[in-house]
């Protein structure tokens, strides 16, 4: 395997000229997908362009009514940002829920999105946030829903010499919260069999008045389940309206049959984790589900 | 192809070495440096057999390109214990008879003083937790949690003067 080249811009100008110049050039995050697909041959990149020391790329900031995560902030800092934690705790736990702590202190999130897997843990929850993510690239940069990232299993909407270079979430006031649930064979260590992520909004009498579904691992890309919020909005999660939402996101459900879930486990269980992520997101908003 | 010249520090020591560019850290410290206690189990990430410690943060070796190196300190199983005293986690691996083949022992001490410097009173839950990126296909886990346990009790004990210790 003949080695791929290896740059560390400092600046994301730097990354854009080296990632234009050279259409078999890779971005480096985490490199926990990355290294694994290059040293099995899967991917065999000319050059690899590491993102993790261009300045202002890591980290958690404010910048007014938005939190802003750098694409290289691997997964665990996330957890070291208090306020940022206590406004999203679900995307924290999604994203705390990759691999190992040795992969979660390199795995970024932005790597998640842009490796494009329809398993992948932290793509949902960013989802139901609402969360956008701003892209660098030789025409400038644009700012899309994280959900126009990933158009099939491994491939992005990604320009040539274009790459992410931050996660934006909504930091205003919440009335509501969020939360991420998957099932995986075991407690560690494995790729999710269903993930589904809950972010709702409440009033001041505990009526929904805004909610977001997305699941992971039952398409070929993560979904966002716009029928299963609207079942929520105008309730206060009563029964009826969590059967009717489980009932969309079952709906919503094109999941593959293989070894590790039948494609009746995995809808069957879309629908019952999509209940018990809600009732937590429900329950840290302190409303009674 | 051209070698990458990269400069930091290795267990303290200021380190400099060649590489190709696709080159990993764990085949860096292995096959250049010569230090040959990190692992490789897997070369994907699974079993933590490689597992060091990059600026304070444990990751897999296998999984780190040698260039990212470029200026960061790196501390593997071969800076654990002091000259010949061996470090409570490694001396704890011993009494318990945490491991059978010691293939995954290098990991398993490394990451397990990661958790202990900065949490020195960890629940049994917090320790599998934190070492389940570390696989063992001999001792079954147990031991190895017991003697973690066991080593964060040893060391409570040396940083607290025993007038102040709180009861256990
Ligand atoms: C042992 C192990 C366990 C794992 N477990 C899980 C799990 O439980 N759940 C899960 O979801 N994933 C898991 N993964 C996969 C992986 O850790 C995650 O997908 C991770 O978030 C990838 O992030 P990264 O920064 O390491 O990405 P990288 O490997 O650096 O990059 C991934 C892809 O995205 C591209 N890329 C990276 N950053 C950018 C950017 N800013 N802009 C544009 N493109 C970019 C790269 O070129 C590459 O194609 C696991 C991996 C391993 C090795
Ligand atoms: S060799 Fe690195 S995790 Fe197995
Ligand atoms: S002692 Fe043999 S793998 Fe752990």
């Amino acid at each position: 395997m003949p080695s791929p080249a290896f740059h560390a811009p400092d600046t994301v100008e730097g990354a854009i000229a080296l990632l234009a110049a050279d259409p078999l050039a890779r971005p480096l995050g985490g490199g926990t997908d990355l290294i694994v697909q290059v040293r099995s041959g899967r991917v065999t990149p000319s050059s690899i362009v590491d993102l993790k020391r261009i300045g202002g790329l890591s980290g958690v900031r404010r910048d007014g009514e938005a939190f802003v995560i750098g694409a290289a902030t691997p997964c665990t800092s996330l957890k070291d940002d208090a306020q940022f934690s206590a406004a999203w705790p679900g995307v924290v736990e999604a994203a705390n829920l990759i691999g190992s702590v040795q992969v979660r202190n390199r795995a970024t999130m932005a790597g998640n999105l842009c490796n494009a897997s329809p398993a992948a843990d932290s793509v949902p929850a960013l989802v139901a946030a609402g969360a956008t993510c701003v892209i660098a690239g030789p025409a400038g940069r644009r700012e899309v829903p994280v959900e126009a990232v990933p158009v099939a299993p491994g491939r992005t909407s990604l320009a040539a010499g274009e790459f992410v270079i931050e996660i934006r979430l909504p930091a205003g006031r919440r009335s509501g919260s969020d939360a991420y649930l998957r099932s995986i064979p075991r407690t560690e260590m494995d790729i999710a069999v269903v993930g589904t992520a809950a972010n709702l909004e409440f009033d001041g009498e505990g009526t929904c008045t805004s909610a977001r579904i997305a699941l992971g691992a039952v398409a070929p890309t993560v979904v966002l389940v716009e029928a299963a919020g609207a079942a929520l909005i105008r309730t206060r999660l009563d029964d009826a309206a969590l059967d009717a939402m489980a009932e969309a996101v079952r709906a919503a459900c094109d999941p593959i049959d293989d070894k590790r879930g039948t494609i009746s486990y995995r809808k069957a269980m879309a629908g019952v984790l999509a209940r018990r992520a809600v009732r937590i997101a429900a329950e840290r908003a302190g409303v009674k589900a | 192809m051209n070698k990458i010249h990269v400069n930091c520090a290795v267990n303290g020591d200021a380190t400099e070495f060649l590489c190709d560019p696709g080159a990993t850290l764990l085949d860096v410290l292995r096959d250049t440096l010569g230090l040959t206690g990190s692992k490789e189990g897997c070369g994907s990430g699974d079993c933590g057999a490689c597992t060091v410690v990059l600026d304070g943060e444990m990751v897999c070796s296998c999984l780190v390109l040698a260039p990212e190196a470029e200026g960061r300190s790196v501390a593997t199983i071969e800076g654990v214990a002091e000259g010949s005293v061996l470090h409570p986690v490694q001396q704890k691996f011993l009494e318990h008879a945490a491991l059978q083949c010691g293939f995954c022992t290098p990991g398993f001490i490394v990451a397990a003083k990661n958790l202990l410097d900065r949490n020195p009173d960890p629940t049994e839950t917090e320790v599998r937790y934190w070492l389940a990126g570390n696989l063992c296909r001999c001792t079954g886990y147990d031991k190895i949690v017991r003697a973690v346990l066991a080593a964060a009790a040893e060391l409570r004990q040396e940083r607290t003067p025993a007038c102040t210790r709180p009861r256990q």
